[in-house]
């Protein structure tokens, strides 16, 4: 059974004087364990495509089924309460708790998820000790750079332990260096944990190393290929 | 929750001149409105203190009707063991007996209606302080067959100590009551009225006088804290039965409730226009506070935590600035009011006159309670879960979507 599975999705925003059709009937399925990439032109429907997957947007019409549920028929508190539990978020602009250190931040994750403290505490420092950032645990966001921060946002984002990964141009605001340091980490831990990644993205450096491209135009899907190169790497 | 409350602690301290702002507008606005309470009360206290020292007491035990007849014949019987449980009562500090009527006062030529008092005088001077009035001759003894006058009397009569008037009037059940009896003393009060129409004898003379044997007409009270009113108007209710009436100093007095109430309701306009101040302040900071984290708001929700929990740390954030404001306001007001109750504001020129005039010492005298402060606590916490609708409705209609574009 696939991990995500999109069924006949439907998309429409009619707020604008135009009702625009994000996305148009997509069928698609996600395995276990996939590091994969959602890409395409600016418009095309990638980011209401992860959205949608992550529950954080309804489709107009359409199934959508995440680890086995069928989350187009959850509450908004079941909503959120399913991607407390199911989920992990990575930002663009990495979107940490300004006021918390790292070890806070991943740490909120499981304070609203009722893990004991001990637990909470000892899992913040794995995590952040797995991202490279054991020397930063008591460093707020605003003296971490922009590479360490979206680390941070890693931890934090497998702090629940969720069933995958959803990632927003996780890239997009690092630079070179940074970039491709984070797309390591999250490849070893695709590799070394069989977390699964799903990506939307218009970074080359991403694209080049996701295992699956998907490619949307106008809201449909144009392509969905498997990257043999990066199986391989 | 730890975590919630570092949280909501560690926000406000983002912009700490916005926060230190809104505190500072919550900070001003208790410290004048306690200030400003605590002359008002200890004011009011102090006339209440005043006028039922001066004569009425704060509570009274009157025969049944007395109180609209004002006759003798309502005059009462009262068993001195119960008076013994009277003074036993906690919290009262003086029980004094009183028979009082009218009668014509006359020397020599001149004639004038006084109100004629009859006291035990050794708790009367504990209770009015009589004893210190006096300005000539000597303060009356048990069974005195001496007068003391009122001073405006005695210049009017012309009559100094050693001389004799004659006193003419109605006793009890219509008997007649007059004699001739010496001025032993002339006593000075403040209030013209009183000045101009006391006399002042002993219980048992006025009792022979009157044909009232074993009769008062009331029995007024002394409490050590007005705070024990009710409990003691209470407990002397129940040692008492249908013939009597028990009657606290508001009912006897309500041409003063009257001014207080007056004066006290533009000192509630005043603390209103502070709360209004107060509740914009918070208002605006919790609306700033809000709208700048639109994002934040949207990422918290996005990664799972309930909007009921983002709604509570965000009245947790208004509650912080609304009582680091009440506390600092209240602890710096501390200083001012202790200062203020050891050394009342002297009044003077015509606001001094005024005072005098009716009897008041011409001060502005500070009282301090708890309820004063607990009153702020309760408002400014009604303020702040009143500012708290703002994020509550903002939070409750965001959409995660939306609030991640900011």
């Amino acid at each position: 059974m696939p991990l995500i599975e999109l069924k006949k999705i439907c998309k429409t925003y009619s707020e604008t004087k135009v009702p625009v059709e994000a996305l148009r009937d997509v069928d698609l399925e996600i395995e276990k364990g996939e590091f994969s990439a959602i890409v395409g032109p600016s418009g095309s429907g990638k980011t209401t495509a992860l959205n949608i997957i992550g529950g954080l947007d309804d489709p107009t019409s359409g199934q959508i089924i995440v680890d086995g549920h069928d989350i187009s028929t959850l509450k908004k508190d079941e909503m959120i309460n399913f991607r407390l539990h199911h989920i992990g978020f990575v930002f663009q602009a990495y979107n940490l708790i300004p006021v918390f250190t790292a070890r806070e931040n991943v740490e909120f994750i499981m304070l609203l998820q009722k893990i004991s403290k001990e637990e909470r505490e000892k899992r913040a420092i794995e995590l952040l000790t797995a991202v490279g950032l054991a020397d930063r645990i008591d460093s707020r966001p605003s003296e971490l750079s922009g590479g360490q921060q979206q680390r941070v946002a890693v931890a934090r984002a497998l702090a629940s332990h969720p069933s995958f990964v959803l990632a927003d141009e996780p890239t997009a605001n690092l630079d070179s260096k940074s970039a491709i340091s984070l797309l390591e980490l999250m490849e070893v831990l695709n590799h070394e944990y069989g977390m699964t990644f799903v990506f939307s993205t218009h970074d080359s450096r991403v694209i080049k190393r996701a295992h699956r491209v998907i490619t949307l135009v106008d809201g449909m899907i144009a392509s969905d290929v498997l990257n043999t190169s990066a199986h391989e790497n | 929750m730890k975590l919630y409350i570092q949280l909501a602690w560690r926000n406000l301290w983002r912009n700490k001149r916005r926060t230190l702002i809104a505190v500072s507008s919550v900070f001003f606005a208790v410290f004048f409105s306690v200030v400003m309470r605590s002359m008002q009360k200890g004011s009011y206290d102090y006339m209440i203190y005043t006028s039922v020292s001066t004569f009425t007491g704060y509570i009274q035990v009157h025969g049944k009707e007395f109180w609209d007849k004002r006759s003798l014949d309502q005059s009462m019987t009262i068993e001195p063991s119960i008076v013994q449980q009277f003074r036993k009562i906690p919290h009262v500090t003086a029980v004094v007996p009183r028979l009082e009527s009218f009668s014509l006062i006359s020397y020599g030529s001149a004639t004038k209606v006084a109100s004629v008092v009859g006291i035990d005088p050794e708790h009367e001077d504990q209770m009015t302080n009589l004893k210190s009035k006096l300005t000539s001759g000597t303060y009356l003894a048990d069974t005195s067959q001496g007068i003391l006058l009122a001073e405006g009397l005695a210049k009017v009569l012309k009559v100094s100590v050693g001389d004799s008037i004659v006193l003419y009037g109605q006793g009890f059940q219509g008997t007649t009551a007059a004699a001739l009896m010496p001025v032993t003393g002339v006593v000075k009060f403040n209030l013209p009225n009183l000045n101009t129409s006391l006399i002042y004898i002993s219980l048992p003379t006025a009792q022979w006088l009157f044909s009232a044997p074993d009769r008062i007409t009331s029995l007024s009270f002394m409490i050590d804290n007005i705070r024990h009113l009710k409990s003691t108007t209470r407990n002397i209710s129940a040692l008492t039965d249908s013939r009597y009436e028990v009657m606290t100093w508001d009912k006897m007095m309500p041409e003063l409730v009257q001014y207080i109430e007056a004066d006290n309701s533009s000192g509630i306009i005043m603390l209103l226009i502070l709360y209004v101040v107060i509740g914009f302040g918070i208002f605006a900071t919790v609306m700033m506070l809000t709208n700048e984290r639109i994002r934040e708001y949207g990422v918290l929700i996005s990664v799972g935590m309930k909007k009921a929990r983002l709604i509570f740390v965000t009245i947790l954030e208004t509650i912080f600035i609304s009582f680091m404001g009440v506390i600092s306001g209240s602890i710096a007001s501390l200083p001012i009011i202790f200062y203020y109750i050891k050394n009342p504001i002297v009044l003077t020129g015509k606001t001094a006159e005024v005072m005098l005039s009716f009897g008041f010492e011409p001060i502005l005298p500070f009282n301090i309670s708890a309820g004063m402060f607990l009153e702020q606590i309760y408002t400014v916490l009604i303020i702040a879960l009143f500012s708290a609708i703002y994020p509550y409705v903002f939070i409750r209609k965001l959409k995660p979507v939306k609030a991640l574009r900011g």
